[in-house]
């Protein structure tokens, strides 16, 4: 199993939804976080003075697939989190050791 | 003789002066600041109304209002002990209790303007301390100077909502207390920008609104000057904002929600010592003048000066008090609609000018010595371990945003 960290542009996550669930992928956890990289941050202006904004708002994905699907996902998630602009965040792909379904308490893949 | 339509006037005019510090002026301050210093602009806006309206039944209105002397009311009004239910105040048509109201509504946003000074770094005892020496010394003795029959009064000086009397106090005293208190943490390269535009829309909206009550109120009666007084302050608000949004079109490519409410507050103030003397084209004339100016001048205090009046009191209100103050005499002559005037045109100008310069000096220096004194007791500002953890926390134990849960 893999479990995949993308770091996106919040406004790509309809997007991403959308393109996950026709990969057959049903769950996924988002949360907002801030962050920069190559980006550096950006400008906004108030009242006229200039103020450096470090940190930007971005989503971050996390999923665990099974490990043959990890790269068809990855491609999914890269191609529709594109925006071709600065910004637009990675991907990350972990080894996934063990997963397991609270509720029913399957493990491995089944969990998923 | 008490008229029903006056007094009736007077008293809505009071509930709206009232709401343009509770919440508007705490809600536009709130919302220009950072999240971790939401509600200490809240509470400091909320502690100043109610110091300032216990000093005023005490001793305020008497220093203001009360006899004619050139620099300072009698004491006669002490505890308001001389104040019966069926006084009348003397020139008006309204009850003294309802005139008590009115000024006292006036009392309490002016300290509240230097609020903008001092944010996200002062201690909350200084603030009560502060604002109650400043009632006291500065604005009480400037209130009676200009509108309680002083020596200004003497002179002509016209100011007909408080132009000078709030405004530019409030402008001049920011920028002393902001000098001396020192910059916030990483002024000015890394200050934090406004966490919540939208507020700052809200409580400068309720401003806009409440300003009616302050130009058109000030008219003392219901009638025509109210009436014209009114639309004189809705058109420059009107004018100002469509110019600051137009600056920074031009400027910056994007015209933004701060910048917009911006303008209508410096409209606002500038129109304010104005409102009740000049026509509809004489006021849309100050609104335009007054964003292109006061844009200028919030430039000019962070950046030249480098002085870290957190929220611009000096840029917008007090430069904007003050412009509409020495521009009065021109601005009531441009169309019709507008006042006559204490003296020529010419003479008149050079009194706004002793009016403003006066009272600008006064108030630096003033604010000046309750500042030192305010240091040297409460103490004036918070640990730097405080002012990062934000002072809703420390000062409050309260938080203003719970973000899960």
């Amino acid at each position: 199993m893999k479990f995949i960290i993308a770091i996106i542009q919040p406004h790509r996550l309809d997007a991403v939804r959308e393109a996950l669930l026709q990969q057959g992928i049903e769950g996924m956890t988002v949360s907002e976080v801030r962050g920069y990289g190559r980006q550096k941050g950006h400008k906004e202006i108030y009242r006229g003075a200039e103020y450096r904004i470090s940190f930007v708002p971005k989503l971050k994905i996390e999923v665990a697939v099974a490990a043959e699907r990890s790269e068809a996902v990855v491609n999914v998630i890269r191609d529709a989190a594109r925006s071709g602009n600065i910004g637009d965040g990675k991907i990350f792909v972990f080894d996934l050791e063990t997963a397991t379904r609270i509720r029913t308490g399957e493990t491995g893949v089944d969990a998923l | 003789m008490i008229d029903g339509a006056d007094t009736a006037w007077l008293m809505i005019s009071s509930v709206l002066v009232l709401m343009m510090t509770l919440p508007a002026l705490g809600l536009f301050y709130a919302g220009l600041v950072q999240a971790k210093n939401v509600l200490s602009v809240l509470v400091q806006c909320l502690a100043i109304a109610c110091v300032v309206s216990l000093a005023w039944f005490v001793v305020g209105y008497s220093e203001a209002f009360s006899g004619t002397g050139p620099v300072l009311g009698d004491l006669k009004a002490l505890l308001l002990q001389n104040v019966g239910r069926n006084a009348v105040h003397p020139g008006a048509r309204v009850p003294e209790t309802v005139y008590i109201m009115f000024q006292m509504t006036f009392a309490i946003i002016t300290p509240g303007l230097i609020v903008g000074a001092y944010v996200e770094r002062i201690r909350f005892g200084a603030v009560i301390l502060f604002s109650l020496l400043w009632l006291l010394i500065v604005y009480d003795p400037v209130a009676h100077w200009v509108w309680g029959g002083g020596w200004l009064a003497a002179y002509g000086v016209m100011d007909f909502a408080g132009g000078i009397v709030v405004h530019v106090t409030a402008g001049t005293s920011a920028v002393v207390i902001a000098a001396m208190i020192g910059s916030r943490d990483g002024f000015p390269r890394e200050v934090r920008p406004p966490h919540a535009p939208w507020m700052v829309m809200i409580g400068g909206c309720f401003l806009w609104v409440g300003w009616f009550g302050f130009n058109a109120g000030s008219a003392i009666k219901s009638g025509a000057d109210a009436g014209m007084t009114m639309l004189a302050t809705h058109l420059a608000a009107s004018a100002a904002t469509l110019t600051w949004m137009a600056i920074e079109r031009v400027k910056f490519g994007k015209p933004s929600v701060v910048g917009a409410v911006t303008g209508s507050v410096a409209g606002l103030a500038t129109i304010t010592p104005a409102s009740g003397y000049v026509g509809p084209l004489g006021a849309v004339v100050l609104g335009f003048a007054a964003s292109c100016l006061c844009f200028a001048a919030v430039a000019a205090v962070k950046r030249k000066f480098k002085i870290d009046d957190a929220l611009d009191v000096l840029g917008v209100h007090g430069v904007g008090g003050a412009f509409g103050s020495i521009a009065l005499p021109l601005a009531a002559g441009i169309g019709t609609g507008g006042a006559a005037l204490s003296h020529a045109t010419g003479q008149q100008l050079a009194v706004q000018l002793l009016g403003v310069v006066s009272v600008a000096i006064w108030s630096a220096l003033a604010t000046a010595a309750i500042v030192k004194f305010v240091a040297l007791t409460a103490g004036l500002r918070v640990a730097r371990e405080a002012e990062t953890q934000g002072l809703d926390f420390t000062a409050h134990g309260e938080v203003g945003y719970h973000v899960a849960g």
